[in-house]
């Protein structure tokens, strides 16, 4: 129904390039998210969506049609705001109704949608209540009831529970993850909290500093990283970053890292891959998952020293003296008794990621 | 704070309410003399030590809204008897109300009342009106220069007003504007304005840009948000900012002074001009002071909730 697409979309605030060069195609019913930290250009690029912001290049479609001339209200987008924006002066009711009160909708239909709109979300209850006796979560309902009530074209959200507390933001997720499989639109999200992203969308679009970093399937962002940036923003606890040297030894590849005397083993089929990357600017990235560690000693396995541990609850993570460098590991809670414990660690080939050192980029080699 | 309060915590908090009261007292004594003034018998008024208790009169409203002369000989025993009772308080009184045929003639009271009624309500009306709406420009637009320009319109309030008194007299006076009520509405706008678009802006950068955001996303032009979003949630500001250009306009005294003499005189230059000739009637200008102090206690009372700051903030989280 709705494709939305980006072209060349530039932005200046002052002499400040915010959004540089930006292309993103959404196809209908899809759920994009826009992933980054703050300044990032990421709601500045949805508020341009929604028309609440002027672009200084670019095209943006909309079904095809550009409408980046057109003002917010022509353009048919529902928005939900992190602060939720309910007017306090009227009740969840007139709340809900409110877009619906711009159009020549006659009241009886109004009544049906905001009652319609009011079940799926569940705020039946709520509608003669004022906004300021809601809970956090009932606030965010009524908006995004608000937001639906229109059947708009397409769903803006602007980190729509950033605003609310743990427990509440998860259960929030889940329910408007049940409400796009249900309602189905476009939808573009925007967060700085990856967990979000990745629970939610069906495309990541991941910025930094105006850039669009990578775009992709949560599997792809995360198990197939483009650069450093996305390598060390998606996924918690954060990939281990480190300088490597890949050596040649008979029947295998020794990878070194933090100029430690040994190497990790490496199958030696990475030498060919690497192809000629193996010396210099090379930056291994390994998530603490990925950094395997034992007790006794065993092939393939060095002998470090624990140094700090944080249990988790349902896993520790330890960081581990490599040379001069630390690894962070992933073990069973209480795998490792204390700080100063020796063990053995390796490193799994096949979760090892490579990047070239100067420009960030991944090198794609996997094994 | 502790939990149980200790006996030096109690005796300062009586300390403090006791001070709240005496300072109380101190300034509802005024009004409290202008009131009992005003239902003064005549001879009571000026009397040392002043009455405290005697019996609450009308008769010195009846001679603030009527013309009186004195009379030379006592009043025809038939005439009196014939009199409504207001009549006859006058001619208790050695006085006569004035009478053309059979309509008795009223005081100008009334009229400087009803001027200042209306300089005061337009000109609170147009301050507050434009106020919000320039407010409403400096708060969410970028405008260039908006530092200098609230600057210079703050300015406006730097000099004393009598200071610019005698030239602004005599520019009215050239142009026609002296004694008529438009020339004063244009006065207490200038002069309010300055003060409205400073309190709007303030109340305004409080309303989350957000509001009006979501109603330009659902289908509103930014006009219709501003009525629909803005104003209902300025409400409170308005109120505050209304009841200060009220006050401010209502009693103003030094303009109204210069600039009106007949036609367009307010209240405020008019009552002390009572005073005038021979044995002031203390009775009848407190009750002219009575009654002009009203209109602003009721419209202040009627927008209390609104000056209650906060009662509409909240909904939004930050």
């Amino acid at each position: 129904m709705t494709q939305i697409e980006l072209r060349g979309i530039e932005k200046f605030f002052g002499a400040v390039q915010v959004i540089h060069n930006l292309n993103l195609a959404i196809a209908d019913n899809e759920f994009i998210v826009l992933l980054g930290q703050s300044g990032c250009g990421k709601t500045t690029t949805l508020r341009a969506v929604a028309g609440l912001e002027t672009i200084d290049k670019g095209d943006i479609l909309i079904d095809g049609k550009p409408v980046q001339h057109l003002k917010a209200a022509d353009r048919d987008i529902a928005m939900v705001f992190q602060s939720f924006s309910l007017y306090p002066h009227m009740t969840v009711f007139e709340n809900v109704a409110f877009p619906l009160r711009a159009t020549r909708m006659s009241s009886g239909e109004v009544d049906k949608s905001v009652r319609e709109v009011a079940r799926v979300l569940r705020i039946t209850d709520l509608l003669d209540k004022r906004p300021s006796a809601l809970s956090g979560g009932d606030m965010q309902r009524v908006a995004i009831g608000r937001a639906l009530v229109r059947r708009p074209k397409a769903m803006l959200m602007d980190e729509p529970i950033g605003a609310l507390d743990a427990k509440l933001r998860e259960e929030m997720r889940a329910e408007i993850k049940r409400l796009h499989v249900k309602q189905g639109s476009t939808t573009i999200y925007v967060t700085h909290d990856q967990i979000e992203a990745m629970s939610l969308a069906d495309r990541i679009v991941i910025m930094h500093e105006g850039f669009i970093q990578q775009v992709g399937t949560p599997d792809e962002v995360y198990s197939h990283p483009a650069n450093l940036f996305v390598a060390q923003f998606v996924g918690s606890p954060v990939m281990n970053i480190a300088e490597a040297r890949v050596a040649d030894r008979p029947g295998a590849a020794s990878v070194t890292v933090g100029g430690a005397p040994a190497g990790f083993e490496f199958p030696h089929r990475l030498l060919s891959k690497l192809n000629g990357h193996s010396n210099g600017g090379l930056t291994l990235g390994i998530r603490p998952e990925g950094v395997l560690v034992r007790h006794d000693a065993a092939s393939g396995y060095m002998p470090v020293e624990a140094s700090i541990i944080e249990p988790l609850g349902s896993f520790d993570i330890v960081d581990l003296k490599v040379g001069s460098t630390m690894l962070r590991a992933r073990t069973k809670a209480g795998y490792v008794s204390g700080p100063g414990e020796k063990v053995h660690v390796r490193i799994d080939p096949e979760q090892a990621h490579f990047f070239d050192t100067a420009s960030g980029k991944s090198l794609g080699v996997r094994l | 704070m502790a939990a149980v309060r200790t006996s030096s915590e109690v005796a300062f908090n009586r300390a403090a309410i006791a001070a709240v009261l005496v300072a109380t007292l101190i300034f509802l004594a005024p009004i409290y003399w202008i009131a009992s003034t005003a239902f003064k018998p005549k001879e009571l008024a000026v009397s040392v030590p002043p009455t405290v208790l005697f019996e609450p009169e009308v008769t010195p409203f009846v001679r603030l809204f009527t013309k009186r002369v004195q009379m030379q000989k006592p009043v025809d025993p038939q005439v009196y008897e014939a009199a409504p009772w207001w009549e006859k308080r006058i001619y208790d009184g050695g006085e006569r109300v004035l009478k053309v045929g059979k309509d008795v003639q009223l005081s100008q009271y009334p009229d400087r009342f009803t001027n200042s009624l209306i300089v005061a309500v337009i000109s609170t009306v147009l301050a507050v009106g434009m106020g919000t709406f320039t407010a409403y420009g400096f708060s969410r637009f970028k405008i260039a220069g908006e530092a200098d320009l609230l600057f210079f319109i703050l300015s406006t309030r730097m000099l004393p007003p009598v200071v610019v008194a005698i030239p602004m007299f005599l520019m009215y006076r050239m142009v026609g504007l002296n004694d008529s009520h438009i020339g004063l509405i244009i006065l207490y706008v200038a002069f309010n304005l300055s003060f409205s678009v400073w309190l709007m802006k303030g109340f305004m950068d409080e309303i989350p840009k957000e509001y009006e955001e979501a109603a330009l996303v659902d289908g509103y032009t930014r006009m219709q948000a501003f009525f629909k979003i803005v104003l209902p949630e300025a409400a409170t500001g308005i109120a505050a900012t209304a009841v200060f250009c009220f006050i401010t306009a209502w009693n103003e005294y030094a303009f109204a002074l210069i600039m009106t003499n007949r036609r367009a005189q307010t209240a405020p230059p008019f009552i002390p001009s009572q005073i005038g000739s021979g044995l002031p009637d203390w009775t009848t200008i407190a009750a002219g002071t009575f009654l002009f102090l009203l209109p602003v206690a009721i419209f202040t009372f009627l927008l209390r909730n609104h000056l209650l700051r906060g009662v509409t903030f909240g909904a939004i989280r930050k």
